[in-house]
């Protein structure tokens, strides 16, 4: 082999190509183009917001990444996070009077890796001015059928409570902390023992290792009503002690989370100042909270039900792979 | 105290759990969106064989165990252990009855295995994949049967007794599959 004048003389990595092949790539573009085509049909506004921001989410579950800005406006410069979800902005634009808005974007979160998480992935998130739970879930299914390919695809609706009580016989509203610990130790997850949860650390260890494997394995399996402990950004029920919130389940699969919005700024601002408490004591660096998101729930945000839902994940169920990184071009390992 | 944080675990590595050394298999990383994160590994006990799964809240950390993989030759058996040595560093190491496991079957002295160190000491022997040995005991062949169909018990220089073809004679060499414990070809004295 010559070497000539533009032959290039660093190290190449032999491992160059995508963990998607084409097929997984022209499906992405198919869904990408099936689900911009539902939305414009639906009269669904689709808009872009700052995916780097000077204030990110403060859930203490979820960890932003953060990129360094310098230049005007920060002439010292500035740490900006890069969102783990569009759901800020996109609710000032709404209080802004948009109207129902949806939005595809990159959402980011530090520390998930695996055959699930990419700690850079693709969200489809939109709010339904004047829509409840109920009627956001009937259309959650209809874009999860489009998504999947699969338009004929049945939805079930359970309970939180009744997944916990069918699966462990347990009253998940009424059991303590310890209560949940002696479940996981009679149900053998080994490790359990030695581990030190909060009682929602309890709730998502069952969850996930005992029930979740087994939701939706032939339809589309909605969870409703989460206890108020885990509302997120959820509205409660009229009964205090669940929220208006929703997960969809596919084959095992975690694919949306979707919630009747809190519109109070004043309990809009506790829970952040609640969050970034247990960001304290869990040793996590609290966040820069969005004043602007206060200042438009105090101006006004429309009701609305809201939902994200992870795109990758529906890719892999649309073409039946097992691991995130056949479905994207290029994962962290590769990038 | 070496330790490994969760975000490290994949396959091959050797933790100490429980006080005995074991090794990842498999690696899930598992966190419901709004939630809080696991490993789910699924982990081989180096002692016992054993595999079982066992979730870590993901930041946990984990003692390692001083795990190592080495060729080493074997050299003799003084009648309770079985002595290795390194041909780089001429060390010596024994290893016990539980170690050589079905090892002690197939290896002759001179055989090179992969002997698996816990803090320097044996836990895990490993016949070389194939080895050869010879015949010394089998019913007498069967002139002319060359097919190999059918087949009887031979007992070979170590114990170990394979089935092998009906042509086969006592005082003949072959050559066996250490991990299926079957008879591969006859060997040729080189």
């Amino acid at each position: 082999m010559s070497v000539g004048p533009g032959t290039n003389k660093l190290p190449v990595n032999a491992d160059w190509r995508p963990g998607a092949g084409l097929e997984a790539l022209r499906a992405r573009a198919a869904m990408l183009g099936d689900l911009r085509r539902y939305f414009a049909t639906a009269e669904v506004l689709e808009v872009e917001t700052p995916l780097a921001g000077t204030s990110a989410g403060t859930d203490p579950a979820l960890q932003p990444l953060r990129a360094r800005y310098r230049g005007p406006i920060f002439p010292r410069g500035s740490d900006l996070y890069l969102q783990t979800s569009p759901e800020f902005a996109m609710k000032r634009l709404l209080a802004a009077g948009t109207g129902a808005i949806y939005q595809i974007c990159k959402a980011f979160r530090d520390g998930e890796a695996g055959r699930l998480h990419n700690p850079e992935f693709t969200i489809l998130e939109w709010y339904r001015p004047g829509f409840d739970v109920a009627r956001l879930m009937t259309e959650v299914a209809t874009v999860a059928g489009l998504a999947l390919d699969r338009p004929d695809l049945e939805a079930e609706h359970r309970s939180y409570c009744e997944v916990f009580e069918s699966a462990l016989g347990i009253d998940v509203l009424d059991a303590s902390a310890e209560d949940l610990r002696q479940v996981a130790l009679r149900s053998h997850v080994l490790g359990a023992e030695g581990m030190d949860l909060t009682r929602d650390g309890w709730l998502d260890l069952l969850m996930s290792h005992l029930i979740q494997p087994y939701l939706g394995a032939e339809r589309l399996c909605f969870v409703t009503d989460y206890p108020a402990s885990q509302a997120a950004l959820a509205t409660l029920n009229d009964d205090g002690l669940t929220a208006a919130r929703f997960e969809l389940f596919f084959q095992g699969i975690e694919l949306a989370n979707g919630y009747h919005e809190l519109t109070d700024a004043g309990e809009q601002a506790a829970r952040f100042e609640a969050d970034n408490c247990l960001r304290r004591a869990q040793g996590l660096a609290p966040i820069r909270v969005d004043r602007g998101l206060l200042g438009a729930l105090e101006h006004g945000m429309p009701e609305c039900a809201g939902v994200a839902v992870g795109l990758d994940r529906l890719l892999m169920l649309r073409l039946g792979v097992d691991d995130i990184d056949a479905v994207l071009s290029f994962s962290l390992q590769r990038s | 105290m070496a330790t490994y944080s969760t975000s490290e675990f994949k396959g091959g590595l050797k933790l100490l759990l429980d006080g005995d050394p074991c090794t990842i298999i498999e690696n899930e990383f598992v966190k419901p969106g709004k939630g809080q994160a696991f490993n789910r590994v699924k982990i081989r006990n180096l002692k016992t064989g054993r595999v079982l799964e066992k979730t870590f809240r993901s930041g946990e950390t984990v003692e390692a165990a001083d795990v190592v993989d080495r060729d080493l030759q074997y050299l003799y058996n003084d009648g309770e252990f079985w002595h290795f040595m390194d041909n780089g560093t001429f060390e010596q190491c024994q290893a016990d009855a539980n170690a050589m496991g079905d090892a002690v079957k197939w290896i002759k002295e001179q055989d090179e295995c992969m002997v698996t160190l816990w803090n320097g000491s044996p836990i895990a022997v490993e016949a070389p994949n194939f080895v050869v040995l010879e015949v010394t005991e089998t019913d007498p062949g069967l002139k002319g049967d060359t097919s190999g169909g059918g087949g009887k018990p031979a007992t070979l220089e170590t114990g170990a007794v394979v089935r092998v073809p009906l042509f086969l004679q006592t005082g003949e060499k072959i050559k066996v599959d250490t991990r299926t414990g079957e008879y591969v070809s006859r060997a040729r004295d080189e």
